[in-house]
């Protein structure tokens, strides 16, 4: 139980998050180049998209991070709610931006990959549309949380939405699956994954990878931001402060 | 190595180079938001611990 | 537990009762339903054949903004004059309590949009062969609605820009509903056949009813405190 409170306390967790930090940007650098390089310089052209299926190692990956990073907010909120633990009230707080930038370039990039697949800029494919709904469900989130102004009441109703967000999501999947092979004409194929290469394996991979080091990153400099600001009236953030110069 | 091959992308230059391009700015961004806003917050507590001091 | 029961009751007649005699409360989200049911011809036209293919997805839309609409009424009068910490206080379980409650706005709101349903449906040419279809859709689909709507008015109590706010929380877990209640009506019309779609609307109200009322109530405590 002491272990609990030293782990929980957030003066241990600054610490540890500013010691965290630089290693995880380093994890990330060294992954996007490595996936970066094995994605459009190794990786073989595929024979049915050309070479806009490179837009794969950065569309896959992100959509992927979206999916992830909410179901990290909801379960951050759920153990925040059930135990009352402040960090990872901040912690799931913090997620949502970034999860919200991994939504975004999914759906962009899934646009781009498919406007030279369909021809058009949009196609309500299954994948897409389930991407823009998460998309609103990571706005309701935000825009809930923004409209409390009590931090506590804010994280916590904020974790509830997360939590029934969570269990929706699935079901709002399968129903945009069976939608879209009820409407789509037959021309129109998803934007199919092109038949995987092993060597288009790795990068993927890399990427996912490198853009989880990534989100582990900034969440952790969000919540350091954070602390200082719900701690300001701490002595250690004080001392800190004095000892730290600009 | 043909870099002018490189960069055309057999063709679906604007859609590669526009999401790769895409995915720079965002990850860009979503770290100098935060790290701004250490700066900033640093300076602010700064400020608001100077004058709980002065009136003490 | 005869108080428990009679508690319930009680609720259920109150609520009932209250929002009987605001009768505004009431009628407007109807009168909105009829409205924007009725935009739509005026905005692509009366062609017969048109209107007959987007009117499944015009009725349910309708249908799930003007629930939207209502949600304000569900707790915010009670929040206002303090009833709703009473019920927070009260021995009787907070879940039981919106269930009741949800149950009184569904009778008010999502049962007259199913019964004026069919009127809408003549308006937008919808064959008389989906009109049994429409009906059912809606009485599967409109207590889903208010459910889901309960927790995001629980999350809002209070909260200013509270209406539009709802909306954006609540439209995007609609969208199984819809696509489901919509696709049964466009199903039947196509001649396809729509079996699942009715069971997976039942499997919608069988989960909304069993997690819903539960994720509210947990809401109203967070909105109280």
């Amino acid at each position: 139980m002491q272990y609990m409170h030293k782990y929980a306390s957030p003066k241990f967790f600054y610490t540890l998050a500013g010691q965290l930090t630089p290693w995880m940007a380093a994890l990330t650098a060294l992954l996007l180049v490595a996936g970066l390089y094995l994605g459009l310089f190794v990786a073989p052209v595929d024979y049915q998209q050309g070479e806009s299926y490179r837009i794969m190692f950065i569309h896959v990956p992100a959509a992927w991070m979206s999916m992830f990073i909410y179901v990290c907010m909801a379960g951050a909120g759920a153990i925040a709610l059930v135990w009352n633990v402040k960090l990872f009230e901040m912690f799931a707080g913090n997620c949502a931006p970034v999860g919200a930038s991994f939504t975004f370039l999914a759906l962009v990039t899934g646009s781009l990959w498919g406007k030279p697949m369909w021809g058009a800029w949009w196609a309500w494919d299954a994948r897409l549309t389930s991407e823009l709904i998460l998309f609103f469900l990571y706005i309701g989130y935000m825009a809930l949380q923004a409209s409390i102004d009590d931090p506590r009441r804010a994280a916590r109703a904020a974790a509830i939405l997360a939590l029934v967000g969570v269990v929706n999501i699935p079901v709002i999947h399968f129903s945009v699956e069976w939608w879209n092979t009820l409407h789509q004409p037959a021309s129109v194929s998803k934007i199919g994954t092109p038949s995987i290469h092993p060597s288009m394996i790795a990068p993927l991979l890399l990427m996912a990878f490198a853009f989880t080091f990534y989100f582990v990153a900034v969440v952790l400099l969000r919540m350091r931001n954070e602390i200082l600001e719900r701690e300001r009236h701490t002595t250690w953030v004080a001392d800190m402060l004095e000892s730290t110069k600009p | 190595m043909n870099w002018t091959e490189f960069f055309a992308m057999g063709g679906y230059s604007q859609y590669v180079w526009g999401s790769y391009g895409l995915a720079a700015l965002i990850l860009i961004l979503n770290l100098y938001l935060p790290l701004r806003r250490r700066k900033t917050v640093r300076r602010l507590l700064r400020e608001f611990l100077r004058l709980k001091e002065q009136t003490r | 537990m005869p108080g428990f029961l009679k508690a319930i009751g009680c609720l259920l007649r109150r609520d009932l009762t209250v929002a009987l005699r605001r009768s505004t409360d009431v009628l407007t989200p109807l009168v909105f339903f009829i409205i924007v049911v009725s935009l739509f011809p005026l905005g692509l036209g009366p062609e017969p054949a048109v209107l007959r293919t987007i009117a499944p997805g015009v009725i349910w839309v309708a249908a799930l903004l003007a629930t939207m609409l209502s949600l304000n009424r569900l707790f915010a009068n009670d929040h206002a004059d303090g009833t709703l910490e009473q019920m927070a206080l009260s021995p009787h379980p907070l879940t039981v309590l919106v269930l009741t409650k949800v149950a009184a706005h569904w009778m008010l709101t999502g049962l007259p949009l199913v019964l004026i349903s069919p009127l809408l449906a003549v308006q937008m040419n919808l064959p008389e062969s989906a009109m049994g279809t429409l009906v059912l859709s809606l009485l599967l689909g409109t207590p889903v609605l208010s459910l889901l709507g309960a927790v995001g008015a629980a999350l809002t109590l209070g909260l200013r820009g509270g209406g539009v706010l709802v909306s954006l929380l609540v439209l995007p877990l609609y969208t199984p509903v819809l696509i489901f209640g919509a696709g049964a009506v466009a199903g039947v019309i196509a001649g396809i056949d729509i079996e699942a779609h009715f069971s997976l609307l039942a499997a919608f109200l069988a989960l909304a009813l069993t997690l819903a009322p539960w994720a509210a109530a947990a809401a109203l405590r967070v909105s109280l405190d």
